[in-house]
């Protein structure tokens, strides 16, 4: 193995004897890829409580009438799960983990811009995580406002929502400065002949997705403190009695959280673009539409916050504006969903798991996007928001589609990451357990959405039974599917078989060093000389 | 050749950092941003109250801290200006009174924060509550605004405070005053922030 080698160049990052062993050789660490898998240790352990909330919750409606939960205990649950998906899972998910762990190798670099600082944005993260759990047992216990804050309700309840928005004020600031390293690591940090277009198109999501954290952040990071300020000291800027207006809190929640909607997505989108080509054998077709898409997708999504508002009050010139933006954006999402399908096109496929699970993207991230443009159209939102449609569209779009990038993704790095193998049948049983139970249980909700059933409601009526059934037995379907990947996945980590440093016959540079990676990711700075993506007989024309 | 190296990735790491603390930068005018926007609107919506209430503030206060900033501004240029001539003793005492402007800033505006609570115009104070609506709205940007540019300048009191101290160790001097520079610029931030807010709390009257 190369990695046994005395060169120090070729010391793998997990080496023991390299790096030390115990646990603060690791949470001092600031190699870019340690602090990558550390995210991913305090993600995925919140994305397992999460699961099972979101599973309890559905339990919990299994018959119309019977209230098996306190009104009070499902606002609880429906919070904490979204706070949780939202801040502490799907936005850091791919960026903080993935990104950390790839994009200085992408770029042929050592490491990001700033490692200490990374270091740094790990545990403001941590401390914001548990600041959010702190919150659940002390003061009033856990907030019932839902993700989103709104007010007055955010100012008026008695629970806990001051520590809640503080966490979250901390896990934002922690997202900003991850955005700040990435965008600085990419201006300064390319291999020699790495012009901006023969980037990696990871990179480039990175790149737009670090922007829209640096600039839309802030917004909820003054949004969030405006709450703490309402409810410890009273000055409460959204009060109508002291000339405030509750729709600005609104606005300023959504000039976030709507970009942040492409802090989850577009890196999602960046993983299966890296891994379309290395599976069809062929080049990226259209190389730099897809980069200008990302780009173009952060600049049209900062724009459209105001859709989450069509029923909230707004004048007829700011809706229709709004619906027209929503449109726009659907422009360079579709083409880059044409340039994946284009580049498969002909290709010399290979059906591995890293891309089966990009096919479950592609599919699960379509029919979220379509709904929403049936969302963005302003007749048709008044009948479906609040309902279960929303529900069922947003996670088709961040379940479906940023989730299942990231478990594409680490299926493809896996090899990469940790030198070994997983079963890919396995993988491949757990993927379609999943898909299954994915639209068993979020399909219904467009239905059921569309009859009238109100999201965030504890209870319904015995119309929506069927339905609430269907989606129910999904959600025993998708949840042993993640247990079956997950296990597959850890079972690999201690006992899977070794693999090459390139198993997939990838051609970026990640798969050029050897695997787990060098500690200084390469002995040498490589030099580049073409596009990425260049296979076979090409890669020698040019 | 292996210290030309060196060099060259010194070179990169100081604009990578100055490219890292502009950024930060721009994150910094999108967080007070959104707080001028919320006073752009509700002085729209109350004009004729928030000039009421305007009354209440003491312009000579605000320009003698106006000009307090502005002159630590000046000092903070100053002393980045002199460690690139390599004059420590010099850099050390332009710093040294930026860092004490600063802080009578800091103590000036709690002067005056203390006399509106003496006048009790504090928020949930029975005297603003008979005001009206626009003139609780006024009072209330005051504070979060000057009150989160005071935690501003607070913060950049303490990282002047680093500079010092690393300036004095040697840490910074005529080759490596990235840092201090760095430090510069978030001083300026802050002072400029405080250029708006002083006309818009002090001198539309």
């Amino acid at each position: 193995m190369e990695h046994n080698t005395k060169d120090t160049g070729s010391v793998s990052y997990l080496d023991k004897t390299a790096n030390g062993r115990g646990i603060l050789a690791w949470i001092l660490s600031t190699d870019h890829k340690r602090i990558g898998l550390l995210y991913a240790m305090v993600m995925f352990s919140f994305f397992a409580v999460a699961v099972s909330i979101g599973f309890t919750m559905r339990l919990a409606l299994i018959e119309p009438g019977h209230k098996i939960l306190s009104a009070r205990t499902y606002d609880a649950l429906f919070t904490i799960h979204g706070v949780i998906m939202i801040f502490i899972f799907i936005i850091p998910s791919i960026p903080a983990f993935l990104g950390n762990f790839f994009l200085p190798i992408l770029i042929g670099a050592k490491d990001v811009a700033f490692p200490r600082l990374n270091l740094l944005s790990w545990y403001i993260f941590v401390i914001g995580a548990v600041l959010a759990v702190v919150s659940l047992f002390t003061g009033g216990g856990p907030i019932d406002t839902g993700w989103t804050f709104y007010v007055p309700y955010s100012i008026q309840t008695g629970t806990n929502v001051t520590l809640a928005a503080f966490s979250v004020f901390l896990i934002g600031f922690s997202s900003m400065l991850t955005g700040i390293n990435f965008i600085t690591t990419i201006h300064r940090y390319r291999a020699p002949g790495m012009k901006w277009f023969r980037m990696p198109l990871f990179a480039w999501s990175l790149y737009a997705t670090g922007w829209v954290q640096i600039l839309a952040t802030p917004v909820i990071a003054i949004t969030l403190l405006l709450i703490i300020a309402g409810r410890m000291f009273g000055i409460y800027l959204f009060d109508p009695a002291s000339g405030g207006d509750p729709l600005l809190y609104q606005h300023l929640f959504w000039m976030y959280s709507h970009p942040a909607v492409y802090i989850m997505i577009l890196p999602a989108m960046g993983v299966v673009t890296e891994i379309i080509p290395t599976f069809s054998k062929k080049p990226i077709f259209g190389y730099t539409a897809i980069a200008m898409s990302s780009l173009a997708i952060a600049f049209f999504g900062s724009l459209v916050w105001g859709h989450h508002m069509f029923t909230s009050g707004m004048s007829q010139t700011a809706k229709w504006l709004f619906s027209l933006l929503t449109f726009i954006v659907a422009v360079p999402s579709g083409v880059k969903v044409f340039n994946w399908v284009a580049s498969l096109y002909g290709g010399s496929i290979e059906l591995e798991p890293p891309l089966l699970f990009t096919f479950a993207f592609i599919f699960l991230f379509s029919i979220g996007g379509f709904t929403g443009l049936i969302q963005g159209a302003l007749a048709v939102d008044v009948q479906v928001h609040d309902t279960y449609f929303i529900v069922g569209h947003l996670h088709y779009v961040m379940f479906g589609g940023t989730a299942f990038a990231l478990f594409a993704g680490i299926h493809y790095w896996f090899p990469k990451m940790f030198g070994k193998m997983y079963n890919k049948n396995v993988a491949r049983l757990a993927l379609l357990v999943m898909f299954i139970g994915f639209n068993t249980l979020y399909f219904p909700m467009f239905v059921l959405g569309w009859e009238g059933m109100p999201r965030r409601s504890y209870d319904y009526l015995p119309q929506f039974h069927t339905g609430q059934l269907i989606s129910i037995v999904g959600s025993w379907i998708l949840v042993p599917g993640l247990i079956i990947m997950f296990t597959n996945l850890i079972y690999a980590l201690f006992k899977g078989e070794k693999t090459p440093a390139n198993p997939w016959g990838g051609v970026t540079l990640e798969w050029k060093i050897s695997s787990p990676p060098p500690r200084e990711n390469f002995e040498e700075i490589p030099v580049i000389t073409s596009r990425p993506y260049v296979f076979g007989a090409e890669a020698e024309h040019e | 050749m292996n210290d030309m190296a060196a060099d060259v990735r010194e070179q990169a790491d100081t604009t990578g950092g100055k490219l890292g603390m502009w950024l930060f930068i721009f994150s910094e005018i999108m967080f007070f941003g959104m707080l001028f926007l919320l006073y752009a609107v509700y002085r729209t919506r109350h004009a004729a109250a928030f000039h009421a209430a305007a009354q209440n503030m003491d312009t000579a206060i605000g320009t003698l801290n106006t000009a307090i900033l502005l002159t630590s501004s000046l000092f903070m240029a100053l002393s980045v200006h002199a460690t690139q001539e390599g004059r420590k003793r010099l850099t050390e005492i332009f710093l040294s009174i930026t860092i004490v402007l600063g802080i009578s800033f800091l103590v000036i505006k709690s002067f005056e924060w203390l006399a509106h609570f003496h006048h009790g115009l504090y928020p949930g104070s029975v005297v603003l509550s008979r005001l009206g609506k626009g003139e609780i709205m006024f009072f209330g940007l005051y504070y979060v605004m000057t009150g989160l540019h005071g935690v501003h300048v607070f913060i950049g009191v303490a990282v002047l405070t680093i500079m010092l101290v690393l300036i004095h160790t040697g840490k910074i001097d005529k080759t490596k005053f990235a840092a201090l520079e760095n430090a510069g610029l978030y001083w300026h931030l802050v002072d400029i922030i405080w250029i708006f807010l002083f006309p818009l709390f002090y001198l539309i009257k």
